[in-house]
């Protein structure tokens, strides 16, 4: 479990998180919605380290982030996979080299053992005969789904998806969230989806926060969602036609 | 004024942690081969093809100012090696390093960064400054110098072949200048400047590189900035190094 308590974070003089709280449970999808420039990416970017928050408490089963020193830090962030808006594959190795990067960067396996591993997730996303091929030759729901591998290669207890559908065709966006979804319960993974895909939201939104120009603004679940009553809500949610005609 | 130092104190601070101890020496080691070959061994070509034609051009220019019949025509010979051993070969191959080099290091790191191949490292646990541009340092500072002392022996071999197939003095008279009063502090003079030039190549190259900051126009920004501070500081170094081993 992941919680989020009283975030504040600022770039200059824009203040982009406003007092953002709320629990991201192990287990569940845990979506974070909102329009573009709402705070989404800032958050998870707060959440994983890669921003500092200006105040507030990111707290992962009990440990406060802030307060490990760099040591237990760097082995938190061993715990946490993360699937990129664009992949973030490594272009210089090959897919097979991507997924056992971590797994030669901070175990002692063997090539065997590696080799075993990265097969086992590769089969675990639906993808095969794909080990010597190069980031630049993998589609766009391949690159997902091997960076998705990359990510769950060291067993992590935290997965953070950022925008994982972008850039994929409507069919291709369900499996990927579907599998998201598997791995999250088969595991037990804390994941957290940042998103503004709606087909996402009804697929797979176990517990959603909607974020609106940097507060938040909602929390429900993929049912409660459609029966929300919040303003700033209804105009993200039912913004595309096909929502309007739905909620008819 | 500020701006520069704030520059150069983000510089220290990322150097800072470039030289923390690695996460898995195994792998670095293998990244530092990996880069020798990236950036040394495939720089091989350019580095010889200018050596050649650099020192045919001395030679040739300085069989020209020595016309005179009181000099001996050996000094030609004698020219042409101090001018390549202490400036030419480290100086001038430094600065199309920092070209190919500098600017190769830089669009790579820059890339890696703006498609958050950088964030990804940092997400693992890794420590991506010293993953990245560690191993870069190493192999330059060991392998530049090599290119150099090879650039020494291909630009005599072009003087060599620029004096004798060009008529200007015999080949006797050419090796009899070339070892002519060699002292092999110079050679030892010219390794120092290199390494200094290599630090100089990769760690401005790749600071450039790891802070671009958004999409394939700051990549090019950067790459450009790379060679231009890389030249600028490659000839401060210079200046103070000769001043300091020399004067």
């Amino acid at each position: 479990m992941i919680k989020v308590e009283k975030i504040n974070k600022s770039f200059a003089d824009k203040h982009v998180l406003k007092d953002v709280s709320f629990s991201f449970e192990a287990g569940k999808t845990n979506l974070v919605i909102g329009a573009s420039g709402s705070g989404k990416t800032t958050l998870i970017k707060c959440m994983v380290g890669l921003h500092t928050s200006d105040s507030g408490k990111i707290i992962f089963d009990g440990a406060t982030f802030d307060d490990l020193d760099k040591k237990d830090k760097r082995e938190l962030r061993q715990q946490i996979g993360m699937l990129f808006q664009g992949g973030a594959l490594f272009d210089y190795l090959t897919v097979e080299q991507n997924i056992a990067f971590p797994l030669s960067m901070f175990t002692n396996m063997s090539e065997e053992e590696k080799r075993d591993r990265v097969n086992f997730c590769l089969n675990r996303v639906n993808l095969n005969n794909v080990n010597n091929l190069f980031p630049a030759e993998l589609s766009g729901g391949m690159t997902k789904r091997v960076a998705i591998a990359r990510a769950i290669s060291m067993n992590p207890k935290y997965l953070f998806c950022d925008e994982p559908n972008s850039g994929l065709d409507p069919q291709t966006s369900i499996i990927i969230d579907n599998l998201i979804q598997e791995i999250t319960q088969e595991y037990n993974i804390t994941t957290v989806v940042n998103t503004h895909d709606m087909n996402s939201v009804v697929e797979i939104g176990d517990n959603i926060a909607f974020i609106n120009k940097g507060k938040l603004a909602w929390q429900g679940n993929k049912d409660s969602i459609i029966s929300s009553d919040s303003p700033e809500l209804n105009d993200f949610v039912f913004a595309s036609q096909l929502f309007k005609k739905l909620k008819q | 004024m500020i701006q520069g130092l704030k520059m150069f104190g983000k510089y220290l601070s990322l150097l800072g942690n470039v030289f923390s101890r690695p996460e898995n020496k195994k792998v670095y080691f293998r990244r530092i081969l990996d880069e020798m070959v990236k950036l040394g061994v495939n720089s091989l070509t350019i580095v010889s093809i200018i050596s050649l034609f650099m020192g045919a051009v001395v030679t040739i220019q300085t069989g020209l100012q020595l016309s005179n019949p009181f000099i001996p025509k050996y000094l030609i010979g004698f020219a042409t090696r101090e001018s390549l051993v202490l400036e030419f070969s480290p100086t001038m191959i430094a600065l199309i390093l920092a070209g190919k080099v500098g600017s190769s290091i830089a669009s790579e790191i820059g890339t890696m960064r703006v498609s958050e191949q950088i964030d990804a490292l940092e997400i693992m646990g890794i420590n991506s400054s010293a993953f990245i541009i560690q191993p870069k340092i190493i192999a330059s500072v060991l392998f530049f110098p090599i290119l150099v002392v090879i650039s020494m022996a291909i630009g005599m071999f072009g003087g060599f072949l620029a004096a004798t197939l060009g008529g200007i003095i015999s080949k006797a008279e050419f090796l009899q200048g070339l070892l002519y009063w060699f002292q092999p502090f110079y050679i030892f003079y010219a390794i120092v400047k290199t390494v200094f030039f290599a630090f100089a190549i990769s760690s401005v190259s790749s600071f450039f590189g790891y802070y671009t900051a958004g999409g394939a126009i700051a990549v090019g920004k950067s790459s450009t900035k790379a060679v231009v501070y890389s030249c600028i500081v490659i000839l401060i170094v210079n200046f103070v190094i000769t001043q300091l081993m020399l004067a």
